[in-house]
C-alpha cells in the first residue's frame, strides 16, 4: 500500500471514528483507526505497521486529551507485531483474519491499560468484559472491512463490463 | 546479506519508535514525586552516567596520583620535608628567643629586688673537666668582676667568681665539691654550711643537735661567708638523716638547675670578704 493510502485510510477511519463518537454512547465501543492500523500492517508489513501505528495514535491520543504517546505506543507495538505476523502466515481467510484482529484488539486495550496502571494515571475497575467485547467488535469490522475493501475491485470491474456488455 | 541489513534496520526503527513513544508518555508525566518523568529518567540515568564518569576519572586520578604521579609527589615532598626543617628551625629559634627574654626579664626583677649592684652575663661555657663544677661568663675585670664575686640566677644561688680575665670570668658552682656557702633552715634560723659534692647536691654541715631539722626546708645563704649576699636560696632539704641526737647526713637539693643556666647576675656591690681583701692589699 502506498503511503499516500495508508494516510487516507488513517484519516477516513480517524474522521468515522470521531463522527461515530458523538452518536454511539454505551458499553459497545469500536477503535476504527486500531482497525486501521491492523488492515494496513497486514496488507503492507510490520515498517508501515509500526509508523502508521505511531501517526493515528499519536494524533488519537493529541484528539483524546489524554497523554499523548500512550495510544501511539500501543497502536505502533500492535501495528509492527501484526505486520510481523501478515508476512509470516497467511491471513487471508475470515477466521484467521478475525482471530488477529481479535487478539490486537486485546493487546492493544492491555497495553493501554498497563500503561495507565503503571504511570498511575486512572484507576481501572474490571476492564475485562468491556475490552473483549471491543475486541470482538473491532475484529468483526476489520474482517467485514477487509472483505468489502478486496471485494471492490472485482465489483467495479464487473459492474464496468456488465456496462459494457449493455452497450453492446 | 541485505535481508539481513533490512530485518536490522526494522529492529532499529522499531526501537527507535519504542523509545520515541516512552520519551513522549515521560515528557508529559509526573512522578510521585511531582517531577515530570522525562525528567526524573532522564536525570536518573544520566546521574548514572556522571557517577560512572566520576567514578572513571577518581580512579584514573587515583591511579595517576598515586603511581604515574609520584615524581611529582617526590618533588612536593621534598620540598615540604624542606619546609618543615626550616620551620622547625625558626620555631627553635623563636622559642630560644622567648626563653632567653624569658630568662632575661627574671634576672631584671631579681636585679630589683635584690637591690644590689650586678651585673648581667651570659654563659659562654661549661667546665673544662668533669671532676670540677665551674661554667665561664661573658663578663671579665673590665666589666668590674673580682675574685669572690657572687654569681646568682632568679632561682637561687649559682656559686663565685674565681678566675676572672679581662673579658670572662671562671665562675666555681655551688655543687663544686670545692664550694662551701655560709646558710641557714630559713624556717627555724638554725645556721650551717652548705658544701658541694660534685654532683647535683649539697651537704648541709654543721647543724647543731638541737635544730629543728626537717625535709622540705629551705635553706638560704646566711652571710657569714663574706662571698654571698644573705637571704639567697640555696635549695631545699631533701634528706635528713640523724645518728643519736646528732645530724648524721643532710642532703640539698639545689633550687638551681645548673644544666639550664644562660644568664646570670654578678654581685658587684662589695662583700666584708672583699672590702677586708681590698683592704689588706
Amino acid at each position: 500500500m502506498k503511503a499516500a493510502g495508508v494516510i487516507v485510510a488513517l484519516a477516513l477511519a480517524l474522521t468515522i471514528q470521531t463522527t461515530l463518537a458523538k452518536f454511539v454512547r454505551g458499553p459497545v465501543s469500536v477503535d476504527l483507526v486500531l482497525v486501521a492500523v491492523v488492515y494496513v500492517a497486514l496488507t503492507s508489513g510490520p515498517v508501515t505497521g509500526l509508523l502508521s501505528g505511531t501517526l493515528a495514535g499519536v494524533i488519537q491520543d493529541s484528539l483524546a486529551a489524554q497523554v499523548i504517546g500512550i495510544g501511539g505506543l500501543a497502536k505502533s507495538l500492535v501495528g509492527f507485531v501484526t505486520g510481523i505476523i501478515g508476512t509470516q502466515f497467511i491471513v487471508s481467510q475470515p477466521l484467521p483474519r478475525f482471530v488477529v484482529f481479535f487478539v490486537a484488539s486485546v493487546a492493544h486495550q492491555a497495553i493501554i491499560i498497563g500503561l495507565g496502571v503503571l504511570l498511575d494515571l486512572r484507576t481501572w475497575g474490571r476492564p475485562y468484559a468491556p475490552a473483549l467485547v471491543q475486541a470482538a467488535v473491532n475484529a468483526l469490522v476489520g474482517v467485514l472491512t477487509l472483505q468489502l475493501v478486496e471485494l471492490l475491485p472485482g465489483a467495479v470491474e464487473r459492474r464496468k463490463m456488465a456496462k459494457t456488455r449493455l452497450r453492446r | 546479506m541485505a535481508v539481513v541489513d533490512i530485518k536490522q534496520r526494522v529492529g532499529y526503527l522499531f526501537l527507535a519508535v519504542m523509545v520515541g513513544h516512552v520519551i513522549l508518555i515521560s515528557a508529559q508525566v509526573n512522578s510521585k514525586s511531582g517531577v515530570p518523568m522525562l525528567e526524573a529518567v532522564t536525570f536518573g540515568i544520566f546521574s548514572e552516567v556522571q557517577r560512572g564518569t566520576s567514578s572513571g576519572v577518581s580512579v584514573f586520578r587515583r591511579v595517576w596520583n598515586r603511581y604515574v604521579g609520584l615524581r611529582a609527589v617526590e618533588t612536593e615532598n621534598n620540598r615540604l620535608k624542606a619546609e618543615l626543617s626550616e620551620t622547625q628551625v625558626q620555631l627553635q629559634q623563636q622559642k630560644a628567643m622567648a626563653d632567653r627574654a624569658k630568662g632575661l626579664e627574671q634576672l631584671l626583677g631579681l636585679r630589683d629586688r635584690s637591690g644590689l649592684n650586678t651585673t648581667a652575663s651570659q654563659i659562654i661555657a661549661g667546665s673544662a673537666s668533669p671532676d670540677f663544677r665551674t661554667l665561664t661568663i661573658d663578663k671579665g675585670s673590665v666589666d668590674g668582676l673580682r675574685t669572690d664575686m657572687a654569681v646568682i640566677a632568679p632561682s637561687g644561688v649559682v656559686g663565685r667568681v674565681v678566675v676572672p680575665t679581662v673579658r670572662a670570668a671562671k665562675v666555681q658552682l655551688l655543687v663544686d665539691h670545692n664550694a662551701a656557702a655560709g646558710a641557714l633552715i630559713e624556717r627555724t634560723r638554725a645556721q650551717g654550711v652548705v658544701i658541694g659534692s660534685g654532683e647535683n647536691r649539697l651537704r648541709l654541715d654543721y647543724v647543731s643537735e638541737s635544730s629543728d631539722v626537717a625535709v622540705g626546708d629551705l635553706v638560704v645563704t646566711s652571710g657569714i661567708d663574706g662571698i654571698y649576699p644573705k637571704g639567697f636560696t640555696i635549695g631545699y632539704i631533701d634528706v635528713v638523716e640523724k645518728n643519736g641526737t646528732a645530724y648524721k647526713h643532710i642532703s640539698v637539693r639545689p633550687a638551681v638547675d645548673f644544666s639550664r643556666l644562660e644568664d646570670v647576675l654578678v654581685v658587684l656591690t662589695p662583700t666584708p670578704l672583699h672590702q677586708a681583701t681590698q683592704g689588706g692589699e
